[in-house]
């Protein structure tokens, strides 16, 4: 308890900081691109019901359905080439391959192939963190040290158990930590994936905003990215902690 | 009820091929403690995967009543040094894990009754990382007499906990073993332990293990063994042997 407090002080510490340097650089400079904290929040207030809060929640949904496809497939089968030594064989070299391709390079041929939508904004976005996690979740199965292994198998435990009781709990720890990496590298690429083709989305939001020259609102939408990533990174912390209580 | 014949088992691959043991001749009996003694890279170890199922690659016959070492038919008890828990099972968890796996039906009384002997009723929301060395093995030890257990195998249990609590311990598993005599291979590497827990005592030769020979322990629970003559003649016998090895 007194920890989690802790930390919640932290976050406002840090955050009364960067409002104060904002405000003093804002102050000393007094031109129209940095306009004062204050003025933003304000901004924020003032237009979140009404013209902010559907891309918010359209960005929301993509990170959350990007990071969720991205483990679904990336734990699956590092999980997979972690415990059978003939998967990682085969698949191994293949993400090896692949890991290190520009994606970016790869979304006139996704769009092209996927359209314009939300499927190419998903794809994009799980082609470039799925990587990470398959590699964690696959190096956590292999670190487990052998005699975890050792009661179960005198137990005569099948796969299925094996898998249930050891491999996944096990490299849950792993898996949250590739999630929070992949968390930030998500909402980047979410940022380039919405200047285009959407209506909707913190992306469109912003680059409309600069396009316009109001500079308040292209503020008002970093801060609320910002925050974004603040609450979702806050959640995987509670996860973790409620998850993985045992270390 | 444990009959082994020609136990060999290589290690490595073909052309590099290591012998850890050598043509092992035992039977051990039903409702007995046989406590192997040798020095540290004997084999003692293989030896207890071989009974246990985990090490499946070995030359020569192993039966247990009569049937090939499976750990699916048979109900093993492993009892390992590091204690073989799941970090992230709390004590509650860790003990049903074997009759869970099982899929034996749960003794409610039993199970009471099995944490009340071993002290550790209080503990059982505890994490493994939370408890002392001694505890986490009491836990380890409720797990594998949960299960009522074919054979017991223990893999020098007690040998990472201090003097005080290892003593503590052989003691508790003594009393709790009188209760089921379950039958027993006790592997460690003090002529001490050997002599308090073993109904026989096998010695095993340093690496590629062999069995030197087979002893009945004329101390297995006797009081204030360790005063007693035979107790003293039984260790400098032992002790000579693996002197020799």
């Amino acid at each position: 308890m007194l920890q989690s407090r802790e930390k919640w002080q932290g976050a406002l510490y840090s955050f009364v900081m960067v409002i104060i340097v904002w405000q003093a650089v804002a102050m000393l400079l007094k031109i129209p691109i940095i306009p004062t904290p204050v003025a933003v929040f304000d901004d924020i207030l003032q237009i979140f019901q009404s013209r902010m809060e559907i891309h918010l929640l359209y960005s929301l949904g993509r990170i959350i359905a990007g990071i969720a496809i991205s483990i679904l497939l990336g734990v699956s089968l590092g999980l997979l080439m972690g415990y059978f030594a003939k998967v990682d064989k085969v698949l191994s070299p293949l993400v090896y391959f692949t890991y290190p391709v520009p994606k970016i390079a790869l979304l006139p041929i996704v769009m092209l192939l996927f359209g314009l939508g939300e499927a190419s904004k998903l794809i994009m976005i799980v082609l470039i963190i799925v990587f990470q996690i398959i590699i964690t979740a696959r190096d956590a199965v292999k670190n487990i040290p052998q005699e975890i292994f050792r009661s179960l198998q005198s137990l005569g435990a099948g796969r299925r158990q094996i898998f249930n009781e050891i491999i996944i709990p096990a490299s849950l720890p792993e898996v949250i930590t590739a999630t929070r990496l992949a968390l930030g590298t998500a909402v980047s690429i979410l940022f380039f994936t919405e200047t285009f083709g959407t209506e909707y989305g913190m992306g469109y939001f912003i680059m409309d905003a600069w396009m316009r020259v109001n500079y308040l609102d292209m503020y008002a939408g970093i801060v609320m990215l910002s925050i974004l990533g603040f609450c979702l990174f806050s959640a995987l912390d509670i996860a973790e902690k409620y998850l993985c209580s045992w270390r | 009820m444990i009959y082994i014949k020609d136990l060999s088992v290589h290690y490595g691959s073909q052309d590099n091929s290591v012998l850890a043991l050598d043509r092992i001749n035992i039977n051990i009996g039903k409702g007995e403690i046989f406590t192997f003694i040798g020095p540290s890279g004997c084999g003692k170890s293989t030896f207890l995967y071989v009974l246990s199922g985990i090490l499946r690659d070995y030359e020569g016959t192993v039966l247990i009543d009569g049937q090939p070492v499976d750990p699916k038919q048979q109900r093993i008890g492993l009892i390992l040094q590091n204690y073989g828990l799941l970090p992230w099972k709390n004590v509650r968890q860790n003990i049903v894990l074997g009759v869970k796996i099982k899929g034996q039906p749960r003794e409610e009384e039993y199970f009471d009754y099995i944490l009340k002997q071993l002290g550790i009723d209080q503990l059982l929301e505890r994490y493994p990382k939370e408890l002392s060395g001694g505890q986490q093995q009491r836990v380890a030890i409720a797990r594998a007499f949960l299960l009522k257990p074919d054979i017991l195998l223990m893999d020098e249990p007690f040998s990472a906990l201090d003097a005080i609590s290892r003593e503590e311990m052989q003691e508790l598993f003594l009393k709790i073993w009188q209760d089921h005599h379950v039958t027993t291979v006790f592997i460690t590497h003090s002529v001490d332990e050997a002599l308090y827990l073993g109904s026989k005592i096998v010695v095993f030769s340093s690496s590629p293990g062999r069995i030197l020979g087979v002893y009945e322990n004329p101390c297995f629970q006797r009081d204030n063994l360790r005063y007693r003559d035979e107790y003293n003649q039984m260790s400098r016998q032992l002790r000579n042997l693996l002197d020799k090895g």
